[in-house]
C-alpha cells in the first residue's frame, strides 16, 4: 500500500472500532463511547481531506505564495461538526442517566419494554 | 429575496423568546408559538405565489454563489415548505390543549420550533454542509421530543432512535466529506457543475452509497426501518404527527430527491433498487401493522408502508410516477398527521392507546370519530378523498412503464391498509361503549379545530390535480425532479439576471 493512503486507512479502522462498539456491546455507556468514536473518525476524515503533506497554516499575507497552504474550509466544518457532536453526546448521556434511573441497569438486553 | 432567511430566523428566535418568557406566562407561550407557525405558513404561501415559476436565491452576507452560502428556493422547495409549515401550524394549534397534561409546556414549544427551524433550513439551504447542520438541528430536537414524557418506554425508544439516527447523520457527513474532496466545493449547484465536468468515478459512487444509507435510515425505508415503530408512538401525539407527517419526509425523501436526482444523477439500476425497496416497504409495513393492537404503533407501521408508496412513485422516474409520489407525500403528511392527532385525542380523553379497551367512542366524540373516518378512508385510497388520487397515479404510472407486478403489490397493500383501518374504526369508534367511558366528552376547541382543518384538506386536496391549480403547487416540484441535473445551472441563471 502506498504510504500516503495510510492515514485514510487508519481512519477507516477507527470508524470500524466505533461501529463494533455500537453493534456488539451490551452496556449503554459503551455504545455511547462507540458512537463518539465513530463521530471522531468522521471528523478526522474531514480534516484529513483538507490536509496537505508539509503544508503550512492557511494565513494569508502579501509576501507569501498561497501554493502550499492546507485547505482551511474542512477545519471550519469540523469545528461545527464537533459542536453538533457535543450536543448529541450530551443529550444521549442525559438519556442514559434517565434510563438508569428507570430500569436500574445499563444492560441493553434487560431494557426491553418495547417490542420492535 | 430578503424574505428567504426568515424561514429559519423566525422559528429560531421564536424558540429563544419562548424559552426566556415561557416559564412566567403560559398564555403568552401558546399565543406566541401559534403566531410564529401561522406567520411561517403565510410566508410559505407568499413564496409560492410570488414569482411562482422561477428559482429565488439569497446570498448570505452578499458572497457570490460558488464561495458563499446560498439559500435557494425552487419548485420542490416551495412544495415542501408549504407541506411542512402547514402541518406545523395545525400541530401547534392542537398542542395548545393537548400539551396541558405535560409539565413545562414552554420547553415543548422551544424544541418544536427548533425542529421546525431545522426542517425549514434544510429545505431552503443550497449549501451541502448547511444541509447537514440543519439536519442535525432537526434530529437533535426530535430525539429530545421523543423522550419528552421521560417514562421508561420513551427513553428507551429515544435512545434507540438516537443511536441509529446519529449513525445516519455520520454517513451523510462522510458522504459530504468524500464529495468535497472530489469537487472542492460545497455549493450544491456548483458541485453539480464540477461533477458534470469531471465525471463519475468510484469515490462518487461510494459517497452515493453512504448518502443512501443515511437518507434510508432517516426516512425508514424497509431494511432500515427498525427504529420507527418504537420512536414515533412513544412521543406525545403532536410530535408523532410531526415526525411521521413531515420529519421523515424532509430529512429522508427530500434529501434523497435533492442529492440523487439533482446532484449525483440517477440511472436505471438505482431506480430499480428504489422501486424494489418501495414495494418491500409497502408490504412489510402493512403486514406488520395489521396485527398491532396499540393504535399509535399501528399508525407508525403504516408510515413505513406509505413511505413505500412515495419511494415507489419517485423511483419510477416517469413524469406521472414522480407526480404521484410527490402528491402522495403531501397527502400522507396530511392524513397521517390527522390520524396521529385523532389517536392523541383518544388518549387525551380515555387515557389509553390499547384498541381492545376502546369501543363506541363515536357516540361521545363525534368529531374525532368522523375526522378519523375521513383520514382512514384517505389513507386506504377510497375515491373522493386525496389518498385515492395519488395512489391511482402511482399505480397507473407502474402499469404505464410495464411494472404490472409492482402495480399489483401496490393494490394489495392498499387493500390491506383498508382492512387494518377498518379494524381501527371497529375497535375504537363503533360497537358498544365501554361503561368506564360513559362520561367522556369531546376534546377541547383547539384540538377540534386542528382536526377539522386537516380533514377539510383531506377532502379538498384531490382537487390540486385540476389542470390550472397544479401549475402552482405540484408541477413545479415535478419539473425540478424531472429536470434532474439541470439544477446545476441555478446559480448561473440568477447571476445572469442581474
Amino acid at each position: 500500500m502506498n504510504n500516503s493512503y495510510l492515514p485514510y486507512f487508519l481512519c477507516l479502522v477507527f470508524f470500524c472500532v466505533g461501529l463494533y462498539g455500537v453493534l456488539r456491546k451490551r452496556n449503554i455507556i459503551k455504545i455511547i463511547i462507540g458512537l463518539v468514536i465513530c463521530e471522531y473518525a468522521a471528523n478526522l476524515f474531514l480534516v484529513l481531506v483538507g490536509y496537505k503533506m508539509g503544508g503550512r497554516s492557511p494565513l494569508y499575507s502579501p509576501d507569501q505564495s498561497i501554493l502550499d497552504m492546507v485547505d482551511p474550509l474542512p477545519q471550519a466544518l469540523v469545528l461545527t461538526s464537533i459542536v453538533i457532536g457535543l450536543a448529541t453526546t450530551a443529550l444521549v448521556v442525559g438519556i442514559a442517566i434517565r434510563i438508569y434511573e428507570k430500569y436500574g441497569t445499563f444492560d441493553i438486553t434487560k431494557i426491553s419494554k418495547l417490542k420492535g | 429575496m430578503v424574505i428567504i432567511p426568515f424561514f429559519t430566523i423566525l422559528p429560531l428566535s421564536g424558540a429563544f423568546i419562548i424559552y426566556l418568557v415561557g416559564r412566567h406566562s403560559k398564555f403568552f407561550t401558546d399565543i406566541f408559538a401559534n403566531i410564529t407557525t401561522f406567520v411561517l405558513f403565510l410566508l410559505s404561501l407568499f413564496i409560492l405565489f410570488f414569482k411562482p415559476f422561477e428559482p429565488l436565491l439569497y446570498k448570505v452576507g452578499g458572497w457570490l454563489p460558488p464561495w458563499g452560502i446560498t439559500l435557494v428556493i425552487d419548485g420542490l422547495t416551495r412544495f415542501m415548505l408549504i407541506t411542512v409549515n402547514f402541518i406545523a401550524w395545525t400541530i401547534t394549534l392542537f398542542s395548545v390543549n393537548y400539551m396541558e397534561k405535560f409539565t413545562s409546556k414552554y420547553k415543548f414549544y422551544t424544541l418544536f420550533l427548533f425542529m421546525l427551524a431545522g426542517m425549514n433550513g434544510l429545505l431552503i439551504s443550497g449549501d451541502i454542509f448547511n444541509v447537514f447542520v440543519f439536519l442535525e438541528i432537526a434530529s437533535v430536537a426530535s430525539y429530545a421530543l421523543v423522550a419528552y414524557g421521560v417514562e421508561a418506554e420513551e427513553l428507551e425508544a429515544s435512545f434507540k432512535y438516537l443511536v441509529m439516527s446519529s449513525f445516519a447523520s455520520l454517513c451523510i457527513l462522510l458522504g459530504i466529506a468524500l464529495l468535497y474532496s472530489y469537487t472542492s466545493t460545497l455549493n450544491i449547484a456548483d458541485m453539480g457543475v464540477v461533477l458534470w465536468e469531471k465525471g463519475i468515478v468510484p469515490v462518487v459512487i461510494f459517497s452515493a452509497v453512504l448518502f443512501f444509507l443515511g437518507v434510508g435510515l432517516k426516512s425508514a425505508i424497509v431494511p432500515f426501518h427498525a427504529w420507527l415503530p418504537d420512536a414515533h408512538p412513544s412521543a406525545p401525539a403532536p410530535i408523532s404527527a410531526t415526525l411521521s407527517g413531515v420529519l421523515i419526509k424532509t430529512l429522508g425523501v427530500y434529501l434523497l430527491l435533492r442529492i440523487f436526482y439533482n446532484l449525483l444523477g440517477v440511472n436505471q439500476i438505482f431506480l430499480d433498487i428504489l422501486m424494489f425497496l418501495g414495494v418491500l416497504s409497502i408490504m412489510v409495513g402493512v403486514i406488520l401493522a395489521i396485527t398491532q393492537m396499540d393504535i399509535k404503533r399501528l399508525l407508525a407501521y403504516h408510515s413505513i408502508s406509505q413511505i413505500g408508496y412515495i419511494i415507489l412513485g419517485i423511483g419510477l422516474g416517469t413524469p406521472l410516477g414522480v407526480l404521484g409520489g410527490l402528491f402522495h407525500l403531501f397527502n400522507h403528511s396530511v392524513f397521517k398527521s390527522l390520524l396521529f392527532l385523532n389517536s392523541g385525542a383518544i388518549e387525551y380523553t380515555i387515557g389509553t392507546r390499547d384498541l381492545s379497551k376502546m369501543g363506541g367512542l363515536r357516540k361521545n366524540m363525534p368529531l374525532t370519530g368522523w375526522t378519523s373516518l375521513i383520514a382512514s378512508l384517505s389513507i386506504s385510497g377510497i375515491p373522493p378523498f386525496n389518498g385515492f388520487f395519488s395512489k391511482l397515479l402511482i399505480i397507473i404510472a407502474c402499469m404505464e412503464k410495464g411494472y404490472i407486478g409492482y402495480a399489483i403489490w401496490a393494490i394489495i397493500g392498499s387493500i390491506l391498509t383498508l382492512s387494518s383501518f377498518m379494524k381501527v374504526q371497529k375497535f375504537a369508534f363503533l360497537g358498544k361503549l365501554n361503561s368506564l367511558y360513559k362520561e367522556v366528552k369531546e376534546v377541547p376547541i383547539f384540538m377540534r379545530t386542528a382536526m377539522v382543518i386537516l380533514a377539510i384538506i383531506c377532502i379538498l386536496s384531490g382537487g390540486m390535480l385540476i389542470p390550472y391549480l397544479n401549475n402552482y403547487f405540484l408541477l413545479p416540484a415535478q419539473k425540478v425532479i424531472l429536470g434532474g441535473l439541470d439544477y446545476k445551472n441555478i446559480n448561473q441563471s440568477i447571476n445572469n439576471e442581474k
